[in-house]
């Protein structure tokens, strides 16, 4: 009998500062993955919680940690060679299939780009598969900027804006995503498809701007947050009407999303 | 084929069981029921026929016997996992018709949901074979018929008891030879057949419906009642949701288990997540969560016929603030009616 809730142990290789408050830690892994999906993270006697795999590579993946809680804090006190506990990958994830040669809008809030981070970086390692990628990456301040390597490749590739919500600062724009959101020429795009993550409320009104600006909301994606103890379909946290986050999601289409009522 | 078996006999025969199975059934517990000067009937290991309280509706279902209220699912020293082990044994269950329909419920949630099954509640379940308890009448409160749970043919015995002696039927081979020689009768079990009160269910179409059904003022109501305790949830032969927790055995300790245990959807901090985010925030939209779960959200999510509430009506018995249930979607169903014809989709106008 299969343990589908048996986790394995993996080497941590190396573990990056991005902030005070969140930790980059890379994880030896060579299994394959897609693009948004999520393990259950756990340390022993500590306690498991979903992660999204914020970048993938050869026989390592990375998780962007944001310190929030028990585990996430226990997280914070390991050193390179130390062992974490994995299971997974879980989730669905983004159907690069149908984004591939067309333009892609992504609009990321705070560590919500972690969700989005590795899908970046393979169009940005695969520039040519896409079209057009006009960024949106909001931060609270500039102590909150995250993957700062990654932006500066972000914004020599694509059409990047990376914006704090209240502070000025060289290379930044300021204001909330939402403000920015004008300033992509939907009109213009053409086939396009719009990836939004953030908290709840960044991703309501994101999507209500894109749309006004001219997104098509059948090519809208949002990624769900939920309370998850299991991730297999089994616990009931994650449950929204007959769909379970852990199963059919955290990505939906923005239309499927409009029909998921807590 | 049926016999009628002495009590004394019926022991004998559980003897012989035991040698292979451990057996459960509703027990009484004097004096602990939650009211002060009552008994609590809920499952436990049987010594004797004469354990089984057969008079009354347990309490608590029979779903700790397959999904524990606590379990340890995993024990950890410095650097090693080890899953954790159960008994051997089979499991012979004894349940009235509602609870085993309930346990198939589980069943869909544990081994069927996402298309894998869950490790930790199969290895009880493999184990499990059902003894019928007969159910003729029902009680005031518990409305099996409107649900689909009145019937089952899923028993390897069934058991009708007596004050003096009990009847069984066996259809399952495994225990045919047990039973050969004892005095044989005309014994097949009867069911109940209709509902004292019977529920209405509501009608939930589409999306539409769905959104109306959620804007329905009814569930504010419950904000003032509702206390949160999750004690309907509790008592549920189909509430199936749990959380996972690591405990260590102490502070400078290195070894420690991971647990599975109970968790209530009717508990304000089920859909907390870190940063004390919430999704549902009041007792009235927990009500309302609950409710459409049972009597809509598990059959649009399986198909079929059969909804996650067999109608056992205990949630209604169990709750302090004396919230019932079947108003909650007697009411939710009247109100989908009056509603059915202004937001049914073009078609159906
Ligand atoms: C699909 C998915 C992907 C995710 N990806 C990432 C990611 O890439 N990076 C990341 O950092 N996070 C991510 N998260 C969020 C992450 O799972 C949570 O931050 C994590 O579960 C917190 O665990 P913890 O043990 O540290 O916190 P806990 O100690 O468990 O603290 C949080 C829990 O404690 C309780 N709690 C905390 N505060 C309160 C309060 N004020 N009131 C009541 N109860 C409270 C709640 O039950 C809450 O769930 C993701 C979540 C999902 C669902
Ligand atoms: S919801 Fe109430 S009546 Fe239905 S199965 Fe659960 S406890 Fe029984
Ligand atoms: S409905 Fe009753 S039993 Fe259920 S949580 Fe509310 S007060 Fe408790
Ligand atoms: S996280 Fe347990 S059911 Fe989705």
């Amino acid at each position: 009998m299969e343990n589908i809730m048996l986790p394995s142990g993996a080497k941590i290789i190396d573990i990056i500062h991005e902030t005070t408050a969140e930790y980059t830690f890379r994880v030896a892994y060579d299994q394959p993955i897609r693009h948004g999906q999520f393990f259950q993270l756990s340390i022993p006697k500590v306690g498991e919680a979903p992660i999204s795999v914020s970048a993938k590579g050869e026989g390592w993946i990375e998780f962007t940690i944001r310190k929030v809680g028990r585990l996430t804090e226990g997280l914070f006190g390991l050193q390179p060679g130390h062992t974490i506990f994995l299971r997974g990958p879980y989730g669905n994830y983004f159907p690069i299939e149908s984004f591939d040669n067309k333009a892609l809008v992504v609009i990321a809030g705070g560590t919500g780009l972690a969700a989005v981070r590795s899908l970046l970086r393979h169009y940005a390692d695969n520039r040519a598969d896409i079209r057009d990628v006009y960024l949106i990456a909001g931060f609270k301040d500039i102590n909150s900027v995250l993957f700062t390597q990654d932006l500066q490749r972000f914004r020599e590739t694509f059409n990047t804006i990376a914006t704090l919500d209240n502070m000025t600062a060289p290379g930044f724009s300021t204001g909330l995503v939402t403000a920015h959101i004008p300033s992509i020429p939907f009109a213009e795009l053409g086939d396009c498809n719009v990836v939004i993550v953030g908290p709840p409320l960044m991703m309501r009104f994101a999507s209500e701007a894109c749309i006004k600006n001219g997104a098509d909301p059948d090519n809208m994606w949002l990624s769900f947050e939920r309370k998850m103890s299991c991730a297999v379909g089994k616990c009931g946290h994650c449950k929204i009407n007959e769909t379970y986050v852990c199963l059919e999601g955290p990505i939906f289409r923005y239309t499927k999303a409009q029909e998921l009522l807590d | 084929m049926g016999y009628r078996v002495s009590y004394e006999q019926a022991d004998r025969l559980l003897q012989t069981w035991q040698k292979q199975y451990r057996i459960y059934a509703p027990k009484r517990f004097a004096g602990r029921g939650w009211k002060p000067g009552t008994d609590m009937i809920r499952y436990g290991e049987i010594q004797s026929f004469r354990d089984v309280a057969y008079t009354e509706q347990s309490h608590f279902s029979p779903k700790d016997v397959v999904a524990p209220i606590m379990q340890t699912m995993l024990s950890f020293t410095a650097d090693e996992v080890k899953v954790s082990s159960i008994d051997d044994r089979g499991i012979l269950l004894l349940a009235r018709p509602c609870d085993i329909h309930g346990i198939h419920r589980l069943d869909k949630i544990f081994l069927k949901n996402g298309g894998q099954a869950d490790f930790y509640y199969q290895r009880y379940r493999e184990k499990v074979k059902f003894v019928m308890i007969e159910c003729r009448e029902g009680w005031d409160h518990c409305f099996c018929v409107s649900m689909g749970a009145n019937r089952t043919d899923d028993y390897s015995m069934a058991v009708r008891f007596g004050p003096d002696d009990l009847l069984i039927e066996v259809r399952d081979e495994d225990f045919a030879d047990s039973l050969a020689g004892l005095p044989a009768v005309d014994f097949t079990p009867e069911f109940v057949s209709q509902d004292k009160k019977p529920v209405q269910l509501p009608v939930i179409k589409n999306p539409e419906q769905l959104k109306a059904a959620y804007d329905l003022p009814m569930w504010a109501e419950y904000n003032d009642r509702c206390i949160s305790c999750g004690s309907c949830n509790t008592v549920c032969t189909t509430c199936s949701c749990f959380d996972t927790i690591d405990v260590i055995f102490s502070e400078t300790s290195r070894d420690g288990e991971r647990r599975r245990v109970w968790s209530s959807c009717m508990l304000e901090s089920f859909s907390t997540m870190a940063g004390g985010h919430a999704v549902r925030k009041t007792p009235g939209e927990r009500m309302r969560f609950k409710v459409l779960h049972k009597v809509h959200d598990y059959r649009s999510r399986f198909g079929g016929d059969e909804h996650m509430c067999i109608g056992c009506g205990r949630c209604d018995i169990r709750c302090p603030e004396d919230i019932s249930f079947v108003d909650a979607v007697n009411r939710l169903s009247a109100a989908m009616a009056g509603q059915a014809v202004v937001v049914g989709t073009k078609e159906e106008i």
